[in-house]
């Protein structure tokens, strides 16, 4: 039991606790987070997968790294639009802004 | 000794984890993610990725946590529903799989590292996570700049139509006080070195255009919370030259790529290393205003007109 | 000798972490966000005096010492802004709720923000 199959199961714990919050959390920033906590996990397992790949002077394979960063910027990304998604979603449940509707030509 | 902090690491962050979809109420979700995300900086920093670290903090964390802040101010808080025994019981079962695959593992580590080795020095790279980045992967990072275009597109689109092409709001509806200014003049060109810094030495040490875009739009954050400066209007010309300059420089050199190396996205032989600088200038330009603009939110209505 | 420096870096860095442990505690006992802050803000600014002193032995060269004293001014620098943001916030809305109560003002949650 080394330290990076400790990191490796953590990453299995966090992706179930992630589906945990994408399953039953109040209201959608709730699953939003959960999204965010599972990719986490994913992520370090990746790490795991990488750190055990540590060959030819490197101390960690830079292949599943690389990968692990283009995720991280991509489900920044999806939260960022979804966040933008649900706030406009309670405006809109709010009540029409009073200059809602009027056209661009009337500006 | 490093196998006892690993361990309280791990608990760590399976703690934080479970406060964050257990919380009660949404700040406090909230909250417990950017703890959670520093936490998972730190066990990047163990499993020896220092340039994932980097980037779990600055973007995972830090810039995800403004965003997160800025969107709990908006959306009531939910009731907390009871604990739904189905969902606990897939994700268990969804943690178990994933820790069996974990502990299966093949002993003989496959790994891609003697390929890299083999291909790196021909780029003059000393860091082969940017390597991987940049010369071996790069339509994904071609295609990651993109996609971070895309969210941005998606996030002005849900403006209302008057405003359109006006200013996005401004981080707070007060003007900033006298702290937050100072803070943004003292830190701001301190920030910006550090940026320009990570950028530079992301050819041959951890760092890199990521990181340093992330640094860089946390200082324009910094500079708009202090009323440093003011959000600019999303039709400008100027502004959208600096958000296209990274993925169209990047599908520049791409197609190029044709002509001087006979692939695309293949780079010069014997000019790789200021080809390859040129690109992640272009695109830590790029990612810095697209991050910070996405911050912002879409263009709201405009102050006088 | 370097047993000596070993002691001192042990000795510096426990120091500052029953400093945080300190600020720890304020964070959760006290009752008033602003004396939360207060604790935390100078249990936090110690703390990491402390640990940046004991680890200054250990640095690779003078550059790396450097960069370490630079990332302790630089948390001193945004800690202090943080706190003083923070409390205005606090203060403003502490005013606003006695507004509410007296009756001036109407409650946040009331109108359309």
């Amino acid at each position: 039991m080394t330290g990076v199959t400790l990191f490796g199961l953590a990453g299995a714990i966090l992706a179930g606790c992630g589906v945990y919050g994408l399953l039953s959390a109040g209201g959608g920033l709730g699953r939003i987070l959960g999204f965010n906590v599972l990719g986490g996990g994913v992520f370090l397992i990746f790490g795991a997968v990488a750190r055990r790949g540590a060959a030819a002077g490197f101390h960690a394979d830079p292949v599943p790294q690389a990968l692990v960063i283009t995720g991280i910027v991509v489900a920044f990304c999806a939260t960022a639009l979804a966040l933008a998604l649900l706030v406009r979603l309670r405006e809109v449940e709010a009540g029409p802004a009073p200059d809602d509707g009027k056209r661009e030509t009337e500006r | 000794m490093s196998l006892l902090f690993d361990a309280a690491l791990c608990l760590l962050l399976v703690a934080g984890a479970l406060g964050v979809v257990t919380a009660r109420g949404a700040r406090r979700a909230v909250l417990a993610f950017i703890g959670y995300g520093l936490l998972l900086g730190l066990a990047w920093v163990r499993l020896d990725g220092l340039d994932v670290a980097l980037t779990e903090i600055a973007i995972g964390s830090g810039i995800s946590g403004v965003v997160l802040l800025r969107a709990v101010r908006a959306v009531p808080e939910a009731p907390r529903p009871g604990t739904r025994p189905l969902a606990a019981l897939l994700s268990v079962g969804v943690a178990a799989a994933l820790s069996v695959m974990v502990l299966a593992l093949p002993e003989p580590a496959p790994t891609r590292a003697h390929d890299v080795a083999a291909a790196l020095p021909a780029t003059d790279l000393g860091n082969p996570v940017t390597g991987v980045l940049l010369v071996f992967r790069a339509l994904d990072t071609l295609l990651e700049k993109v996609v971070l275009l895309l969210a941005l597109v998606g996030v002005w689109a849900l403006s209302r139509d008057p405003s359109w092409s006006g200013r996005p709001a401004p981080l707070s509806s007060e003007p900033a006080s006298a702290p937050s200014a100072f803070l943004a003049r003292v830190l701001a060109p301190v920030g910006l070195l550090v940026g320009l810094y990570l950028l530079w030495v992301g050819a041959d040490a951890p760092g890199g255009a990521f990181q340093s875009g992330a640094v860089l739009a946390a200082m324009g954050l910094l500079l708009l919370m202090g009323g440093q400066i003011r959000p600019p209007r999303t039709s400008s010309p100027r502004l959208r030259l600096l958000l296209l300059a990274g993925p169209l420089g990047f599908l520049a050199v791409g197609f190029s790529g044709w002509a001087t190396a006979g692939v695309f996205l293949g780079y010069p032989p014997g000019w790789e290393k200021p080809v390859i600088i040129a690109v992640e200038v272009a695109i830590t330009i790029s990612i810095a205003v697209t991050l910070c603009l996405i911050v912002l939110g879409p263009p709201s209505a405009e102050e006088g007109t | 000798m370097s047993a000596l420096v070993n002691a001192f870096t042990l000795l510096c860095v426990a120091a500052g972490i029953a400093f945080y442990a300190a600020g720890t505690l304020g964070l959760v006992r006290l009752s008033d966000t602003l004396s939360r802050i207060h604790a935390l803000t100078k249990a936090d600014n110690l703390g990491l005096a402390l640990i940046v002193l004991g680890l200054l032995p250990q640095a690779a060269s003078l550059l790396d010492g450097a960069k370490m004293v630079a990332v302790w001014l630089l948390a001193q620098l945004a800690s202090g802004a943080v706190a003083q943001v923070m409390a205005e916030a606090v203060m403003a809305e502490a005013v606003m709720a006695e507004a509410v109560e007296v009756g001036v003002a109407s409650a946040p949650g009331d109108g359309p923000t």
